[in-house]
């Protein structure tokens, strides 16, 4: 067994509001997602409440939306947002999401069964906003090796 | 170095060999590439070799069957995954599309550049759908449910550093292009993330 797994957490500025006509298809297409995700191979974990996802949660700023989640590998991390039907709304994101002008996504290892808090990950994006990738905040362009 | 590489492919015969390795889905054989360009089996080897000394193709061996006493594994060749290019005089578009990307990306311009992609496909239409997306380096083939394939992503080392936008503009550029058939986005492991069904029964 591995002895860590990658955690990762983006973030996003709605357009919007998320119950508001140009949120809609981004909420339509949340389930399936969110279910591709769970069964795409390395998934560990992903962060929701009761609704099934973590779109409520505002720990940033009220119209930033958080996704924080877990895999194996960053491999697998990648084959799901860039192979899979996922690449749809990565496409589309301009729709929804204000562009941003500092790093959104961030990734670092955890040992494996240990969970990321949201407190933990910001911790992290603010290391990688303030000093560039690094083994222990780093990008999909530019990873590190656990 | 890119000028020997391709260099390596003067020769008509050893052009043959390269040209036969690459159009094929999976990694071939010597003795496959023999038969194909009807050359000796000791020929084929030396082109092969050559080929994969220059860093065009390589090398992979076949899964061992057969117990103790089977042989060795065949030897396999396919296309390397090194791009060769070269410019004379020197250019660089690369690193110019490297910098508009990340400028359409800071800027959020995505829907501007996804309709200047569309309208750029639209240009270069012409003619039968799968020989043009042949010239245009796309490698179409037709899979088991007759869904066109794009084998190579012509943006590939791009697609990498800025795949949503990259896979964006080419969807942009494909449907422009296509006019007789619908095009969507449908990535696999490897290849060009689009699909494209073809309304015709004729192409």
């Amino acid at each position: 067994m591995a002895e860590h797994h990658l955690a990762q957490l983006n973030i996003a500025r709605l357009r919007a509001p998320i119950d508001s006509p140009e949120l809609a298809d981004f909420v339509a297409l949340l389930p399936e997602i969110n279910g591709l995700a769970e069964r795409s191979p390395g998934y560990v974990w992903r962060l929701q409440d009761e609704s099934g996802d973590a779109t409520a949660l505002r720990p940033f700023e009220p119209d930033v939306i958080v996704n924080l989640t877990v895999w194996q590998s960053v491999e697998s991390l990648r084959g799901f947002v860039y192979r899979t039907a996922h690449l749809e709304p990565m496409r589309r994101r301009r729709d929804w999401f204000v562009p941003a002008d500092e790093a959104y996504l961030v990734l670092w290892w955890i040992p494996a069964g240990v969970l990321p808090t949201i407190a933990k990950a910001a911790e992290r994006l603010d290391l990688l906003r303030r000093t560039g990738p690094s083994p222990e905040a780093f990008t999909l362009r530019e990873p590190y090796p656990s | 170095m890119s000028l020997e590489a391709i260099g390596a492919l003067r020769e008509r015969v050893r052009r043959a060999v390269y040209d036969f390795v690459v159009a094929r889905a999976e990694p071939v054989s010597r003795n496959e590439v023999a038969e194909a360009v009807a050359i000796g089996r000791t020929l084929a080897a030396f082109h092969l070799d050559k080929l994969a000394e220059a860093g065009l193709l390589e090398t992979a061996y076949a899964p061992r069957t057969g117990g103790p006493g089977a042989g060795r594994p065949a030897k396999l060749y396919r296309r390397s995954a090194a791009e060769h290019a070269v410019t004379l005089p020197p250019r660089d578009y690369r690193l110019l599309a490297d910098v508009l990307a990340s400028a359409v990306e800071r800027s959020g311009v995505e829907p501007a550049a996804y309709a200047a992609a569309r309208e750029q496909g639209a240009k270069l239409a012409g003619g039968a759908m799968i020989p043009r997306l042949a010239e245009l380096g796309y490698e179409p083939f037709e899979d088991p449910d007759r869904t066109i394939r794009l084998r190579n992503c012509p943006f590939d080392a791009l697609a990498q550093a800025h795949p949503a936008l990259v896979c964006g503009l080419n969807l942009a550029l494909l449907e422009g292009l296509v006019t007789d058939g619908d095009v969507r986005l449908d990535p696999g492991p490897t290849g060009c993330c689009v699909a494209i069904q073809s309304k015709n029964k004729r192409r």
